[in-house]
């Protein structure tokens, strides 16, 4: 009774309006999922863990902008940018010093970069008035700049690492330690820092959200005004959360330099860089943690796969999924789930079934007709 | 050694483009509110429609920009009925839809037609002076820019369309209860400003190589424009790219192209910061002051 009683009071913290999922079944089906991660390497190959570890990390990115974007409502194309300045000062920082507690500080170091950078940035825009669509703006301008740095910066040295140009910064390997204990973090051991550090984030997020600096956070998503009138320091908060966020890419940033030893501005700073966190958060939902981290591992997955097959399609198929999510899915995937699973818990398997073809004829009838010009409400004022 | 003739010729030819790149995104984001992250793309549509009249076509060059403006118009008006439509009210959303639709153009252009595009030949010929010369087509560009936005003028200031898509920003439900249907202003709106992102992509294949890629640089460029330039499309737009085209010139001839840009990018960021509405705001708030002290 009294471990029930102590269980019950710890799942609060961790259970509330802004997370999907909670009770005993949703913690057994988490801790299963959980299980099977750790799992994965022994289950399948080297080779398919490190492919996994490759997903997990792009899960922090979505992580952070589903924080920033889905919970504060700060639409950020900047995340990737933060994720790409924490490489870049990882790669740099272990190249000046060269040793295993080098490394060590590096990795601090690193993801202390990505949340100073979101610090300046969210500082100049949050305290100079910038909102809404200008904060894009602005963060997309920012990406630009240092792709555009990026890529022609072919001979400028931060001590004695070039930064290399459309080659970028690499690094020959990593190991952590001080003094005489260190560690050389290669496959699979790699892959179970970033698994554990995932299901860290994901559990450390969770309790955010749901505390009341989250809850505020989320009256400010959806109305910046009231929260403000409520007396809470809007721009405050707006700033913390950006940092907390470009902390968040940060880690993802040092954690992708762990497995891929080098960074490009290619891959971090360019425009199809900066869609593909806004790709994972608005297909897996992004007023949720799970759906990012879900659709990130999956999108990337598939992703990957395609661009082996089918290089020039694979973008393609990036672009076609940000319309139709959007269009269709405007919550996201993970929502659209639980909403179904709510459905036929509501009507029934068989009456459920009925209703709901008839309601997809409907909407399908609705928008096709929709396409016409000049017959906006066909439908509608036939059926009144 | 500096060239007066040079920085002139490179400064007229960095206005034309940041005017008419701009000039499309700035309708579109004034009467609407969307943003059109594909701008940059329907740039390229213009572009490619252009080279598509020329070469495969084999029309004459002014023909083949005509047929790229009503191809981009088009394609454009097709677009706001089957995805913009859905994503009014929804900013962020309309964001993430153009991103991706941006992304399907220009991959799809590449599976199409391949990385590049055969150059057409620069009309109207040079001017040559000195050691130097340059081709008369960036002044008739730089006209046509300035041309481009007297007739938006003219479409927003003496036109029934311009009357009602003024009514549609002051007040929508107001408009629509006067009887304006304003479904129609923002399908005309969203039009006229694809279309006049054709006319930049045709006018510019002469002097750009043509690529699938190449609708990022504009879309940059014409934010910029837009952002520093605020509310006011015309004045704005022609504001703000006399400046911008000033400093992008100037750093580009002294320094190289990528400084250039950089600079132009870090005077935006400065820009949006200081000054939200852009320049129009800022001259509009002076005039508000000296009135008052007038009064």
């Amino acid at each position: 009774m009294a471990d029930d009683h102590a269980l019950a009071g710890l799942g609060e913290r961790f259970e509330g309006p802004n997370t999907v999922g909670s009770g005993r079944g949703f913690w057994v089906a988490l801790a299963v999922a959980a299980a099977a991660l750790f799992a994965y390497p022994s289950l399948t190959s080297i080779y398919q863990a490190t492919q996994l570890s490759r997903y997990l990390v792009a899960a922090f990115l979505a992580l952070s902008l589903a924080f920033v974007w889905g919970y504060a409502g700060i639409l950020s194309f900047g995340q990737n940018a933060f994720y790409g300045l924490a490489a870049y000062a990882f790669a740099v920082t272990v190249g000046n010093l060269a040793s295993p507690l080098g490394t060590t500080a590096a990795a601090a170091v690193a993801v202390g970069f990505g949340a100073l950078a979101s610090l300046v940035l969210g500082y100049f825009m949050f305290y100079g008035g910038v909102r809404d669509v200008y904060v894009t703006i602005t963060t997309l301008v920012v990406t630009v700049v240092l792709n555009t740095y990026g890529t022609t910066a072919s001979q400028v040295f931060v001590g004695s690492v070039n930064l290399g140009g459309d080659t970028g910064v690499g690094i020959s390997d990593v190991v952590l330690g001080a003094g005489p204990v260190t560690v050389t973090l290669v496959q699979p051991l790699t892959y179970y820092v970033i698994a554990g550090l995932l299901v860290a984030t994901y559990l450390g997020l969770r309790v955010f959200v749901n505390s009341d600096f989250g809850r505020v956070m989320v009256a400010i998503r959806e109305d910046e005004d009231r929260a403000e009138m409520f007396g809470y320091d809007v721009k405050f908060r707006k700033l913390v959360v950006f940092t907390i966020g470009g902390g968040l890419a940060g880690l993802g940033g040092v954690l992708y330099m762990f497995q891929s030893y080098s960074v490009t501005p290619e891959t971090v700073f360019s425009a199809a860089a900066a869609a593909l966190p806004v790709v994972w958060v608005s297909v897996g939902g992004r007023k949720t943690l799970l759906g990012p981290i879900i659709a990130a591992v999956a999108i990337e997955w598939v992703r990957t796969a395609a661009a082996v097959q089918f290089p020039e399609v694979a973008r393609i198929g990036v672009g076609l999924l940000m319309i139709v999510s959007i269009l269709l899915l405007p919550e996201g995937a993970v929502p659209g789930v639980r909403s179904v699973y709510g459905y036929f818990d509501r009507h029934g398997l068989v009456d459920g079934s009925r209703r709901a073809t008839e309601r997809v004829r409907h909407t399908l009838r609705r928008t096709l007709l929709g396409w016409l010009p000049g017959a906006e409400n066909g439908p509608e004022v036939a059926r009144e | 050694m500096v060239n007066g003739l040079n920085l002139a010729f490179q400064y007229l030819q960095q206005f034309s483009v940041l005017v008419l790149a701009a000039v499309g995104l700035a309708i579109i984001f004034g009467i609407m509110g969307v943003i059109n992250l594909a701008h940059g793309e329907f740039i390229m549509v213009g572009a490619y429609a252009t080279v598509f009249g020329y070469h495969d076509l084999g029309l004459p060059l002014l023909a083949s920009m005509g047929l790229a403006v009503v191809v981009t118009a088009a394609f454009g008006f097709v677009v706001e009925r089957l995805l913009i439509k859905r994503t009014y009210g929804r900013l962020f959303d309309s964001m993430v839809v153009t991103l991706g639709l941006s992304l399907v153009l220009s991959q799809g252009m590449l599976v199409l037609r391949g990385t590049s595009e055969p150059s057409i030949p620069t009309p109207f010929g040079t001017i040559t002076y000195g050691a130097f010369s340059q081709s008369l087509y960036k002044v008739a560009l730089a006209l046509v820019a300035v041309g481009v936005l007297a007739v938006v003028y003219w479409l927003f200031t003496q036109t029934a369309y311009g009357v009602r898509a003024r009514a549609t920003i002051q007040n929508e439900e107001m408009s629509r209860a006067l009887g304006v249907t304003t479904e129609r202003v923002y399908s005309q709106t969203f039009a006229i400003g694809s279309a006049l992102a054709g006319l930049t992509g045709a006018l510019l294949a002469p002097l750009v190589s043509v690529n699938p890629t190449m609708g990022g640089t504009y879309l940059v460029k014409s934010f910029v424009v837009v952002v520093v330039g605020g509310p006011s499309v015309v004045l704005g737009t022609g504001l703000s790219g006399g400046l911008l085209g000033a400093v992008d010139a100037g750093v580009t001839y002294f320094y190289d192209q990528t400084m250039g840009s950089i600079v132009l990018l870090v005077v935006t960021v400065f820009v949006i910061r200081f000054f939200q509405d852009g320049i129009t705001g800022f001259v509009e708030r002076a005039r508000d002051r000296l009135a008052a002290e007038g009064a």
